[in-house]
């Protein structure tokens, strides 16, 4: 059976990880495992931007990726971006087994509201559903309840659901997503 | 559904001289679907443009070289119709606008949102999808809006698709004179056809048809209740050419009531429903035609002289038949194709002696007279020629050699008439005391004569 390994990246909560593996190994059929290491995000840190570039990151992943681990799925608690764009939620190798989230900005007091762990934990979900579909090779979707679908706030992550839709499904790489449903 | 594998959602190209941003920013526009190229600098980006088209270009305005302003005025010098957006630091906001100002569609600051640029940049290609989109169908619809065809190469005809040529692409009111059956609506058509107001529609109305309230009613709408039997509102004429161009057929026919409805909308171009109180803007070009003299209804109180200056614009007169015989053989030809192709029947000639018979009659009703007696013929003809016997042409109205030579009472009326308004130096009103008739009378009759003052026949002049 293919296995998912997650990699806390820094102090990442090791219960919240632990919650996401039984979600993620139901979505794609996989052994969903927290590793006992971590990932020290300090190289990736930008002191002017106080962000971490997520793609250091998915390179500080890639030792993980070894043949026992099929996908590899960082979890942050910090900020992440790229370059060119003022923040990213996650980054995935397009194809590749690496993939980072960040759960920086799916918290509610990030955008002055009352802590509400379920509702992050749901959207953490569906974040690393949708990091984990773009390592199968599934680029954004319209259909705007499959969680492949672009999200660039969170009230458009809370819009989708926390699964791919049947065409994302059957358009994922073969022999990666057993057809469960 | 997902773009998997389709870049159903475009293609781009990305041009910056960082590779960061370039790859960062390619990456992330392919997880979004899209199919992306980049290009480090201007020389590379042309060259990826002269490979394939792209639906928009992110550039980058500070680049080593040629940089992103200069770029996009390249671009858009190859492609006027591709999507440039700038990227720019708050430095240089201002070199930004003036990237708009010459053609860029936006620009977005660094570091880029990525809900703002997401949606900037479906909106720039659903934009220019939807432009190409429009100039496909416009293309289409020239094909389908062909004008009618205004047959024959005489040279009246070529004055008349001159006049035509000129008028049609201004938006000024034409008043197109001439005889019953000369093609006045086909005129018209060809006005619309070839204005910019082309796509919208050409609604037509025959005055002379309808009764007064009728004609009010069909002209200007009418509210529901208006009148018994007004069960619905109507829109009217006016409402239904909306950005198009209205046809008044007919013209010297309406009542003077109506007449002064007619001349407010034109000036105010505006109308009020029948039964409504409330006046609705209106859009629309007017053309107007009447086989009346419409100088002689004036002279008479018929016809308001304001209406006939406003509709007088721009003239065109359509010319009789007899005065372009030479269009004969290519109208024949045309309503012998037309023809065949409705009744199936495989008419290939005609033969010469039909023709000359045709080159002399008279044809009063002109090019109509001509395409029904081509109908005519080709229900008895047999295939695959129309003879001389297939038409039944009256014997009295060929043309004969000589005016006032034949015996019948046409042949007498008309000398008579002519001989009188010899007698009045050529003056209408004077010779219709004479006779005993009224001027429009004497005018009617002189038209069918084919009698004209001695001045150019034919198409257009401005007023």
């Amino acid at each position: 059976m293919n296995r998912i390994a997650l990699v806390p990246v820094g102090d990442f909560d090791r219960r919240l990880a632990q919650r996401l593996c039984a979600p993620l190994a139901a979505e794609f059929a996989a052994d969903c495992r927290l590793l006992p290491q971590s990932l020290d995000p300090q190289s990736a840190f930008h002191p002017e931007r106080q962000q971490y570039h997520s793609t250091e990151l998915l390179a500080g992943l890639q030792p993980f990726a070894d043949g026992m681990n099929w996908r590899v799925i960082g979890l942050a608690a910090v900020d992440l971006y790229i370059p060119i764009l003022t923040f990213v939620f996650g980054e995935a190798q397009m194809g590749g087994p690496c993939a980072v989230v960040s759960t920086h900005r799916l918290r509610q007091e990030c955008y002055g509201l009352p802590t509400d762990p379920e509702l992050l934990f749901t959207r953490a979900v569906k974040e690393a559903v949708h990091e984990l579909g773009h390592t199968l090779g599934l680029t954004h979707c319209d259909d705007y309840e499959c969680a492949m679908a672009s999200s660039h706030s969170v009230e458009w992550i809370d819009l989708k659901g926390i699964s791919l839709c049947t065409h994302c499904r059957s358009s994922a790489k073969p022999q990666t997503i057993a057809n469960t449903r | 559904m997902s773009n998997n594998g389709s870049h159903a959602k475009g293609r781009l190209l990305i041009v910056d001289d960082e590779l960061s941003v370039r790859d960062s920013l390619g990456k992330w526009f392919t997880e979004e679907g899209y199919e992306v190229f980049t290009a480090e600098n201007a020389g590379d980006a042309l060259t990826r443009m002269a490979e394939r088209r792209y639906d928009l270009a992110l550039l980058d305005i500070k680049m080593r070289g040629t940089d992103g302003v200069e770029l996009q005025r390249r671009i858009h010098e190859i492609d006027p119709e591709m999507v440039t957006v700038m990227m720019t630091g708050y430095a240089s906001v201002e070199t930004a606008v003036a990237a708009l100002k010459n053609g860029a569609y936006d620009y977005v600051t660094k570091p880029l949102d990525p809900e703002d640029v997401s949606h900037l940049v479906r909106n720039a290609i659903s934009h220019r999808r939807a432009r190409m989109e429009n100039l496909r169908l416009r293309n289409t619809m020239d094909e389908v809006v062909r004008p009618p065809d205004l047959v024959g190469n005489s040279a009246l005809m070529q004055k008349l698709r001159d006049a035509i040529d000129t008028v049609a692409p201004t938006d000024a009111t034409v008043l197109i004179t001439g005889e019953s059956g000369t093609g006045k609506e086909v005129i018209a058509r060809s006005i619309h056809a070839h204005s910019p107001r082309r796509y919208h529609p050409l609604v037509a109305i025959h005055c002379g048809a309808l009764t007064e309230t009728l004609l009010e009613s069909e002209l200007f709408g009418h509210e529901k209740g208006a009148f018994t039997g007004a069960q619905f509102r109507k829109l009217g004429k006016f409402e239904l050419a909306e950005g198009g161009t209205v046809f008044l057929d007919e013209i010297g026919d309406i009542s003077l009531k109506t007449q002064t409805d007619l001349l407010r909308v034109l000036q105010e171009r505006e109308i009020t429903r029948v039964g409504g109180n409330q006046p609705i803007r209106v859009d629309f070009r007017c053309v107007a035609a009447t086989n009346k003299p419409l100088e002689a209804l004036i002279e008479e109180g018929k016809f308001r002289p304001d209406l006939y200056y406003r509709l007088n614009v721009f003239r065109v007169e359509a010319p009789p038949l007899r005065d372009r015989r030479d269009d004969i053989p290519a109208l024949v030809d045309h309503f012998v194709r037309k023809f065949s192709l409705a009744m199936n029947k495989r008419i290939t000639r005609v033969a010469p002696a039909a023709m000359t018979r045709l080159q002399q009659h008279e044809w009063p009703g002109n090019v109509r007279e001509l395409e029904n007696a081509v109908e005519r013929a080709m229900v008895v003809a047999q295939e695959p020629e129309l003879r001389e016997q297939d038409f039944s042409l009256d014997l009295n109205s060929v043309l004969a050699n000589g005016a006032g030579g034949g015996r019948s009472l046409d042949d007498v009326e008309r000398a008579h008439i002519l001989r009188v308004l010899e007698e009045c130096g050529g003056n209408q009103t004077r010779a219709a005391e004479v006779l005993g008739v009224d001027r429009v009378t004497l005018h009617n009759k002189l038209k069918r004569y084919g009698w004209s003052r001695p001045q150019p026949v034919g198409a257009g002049s401005k007023q």
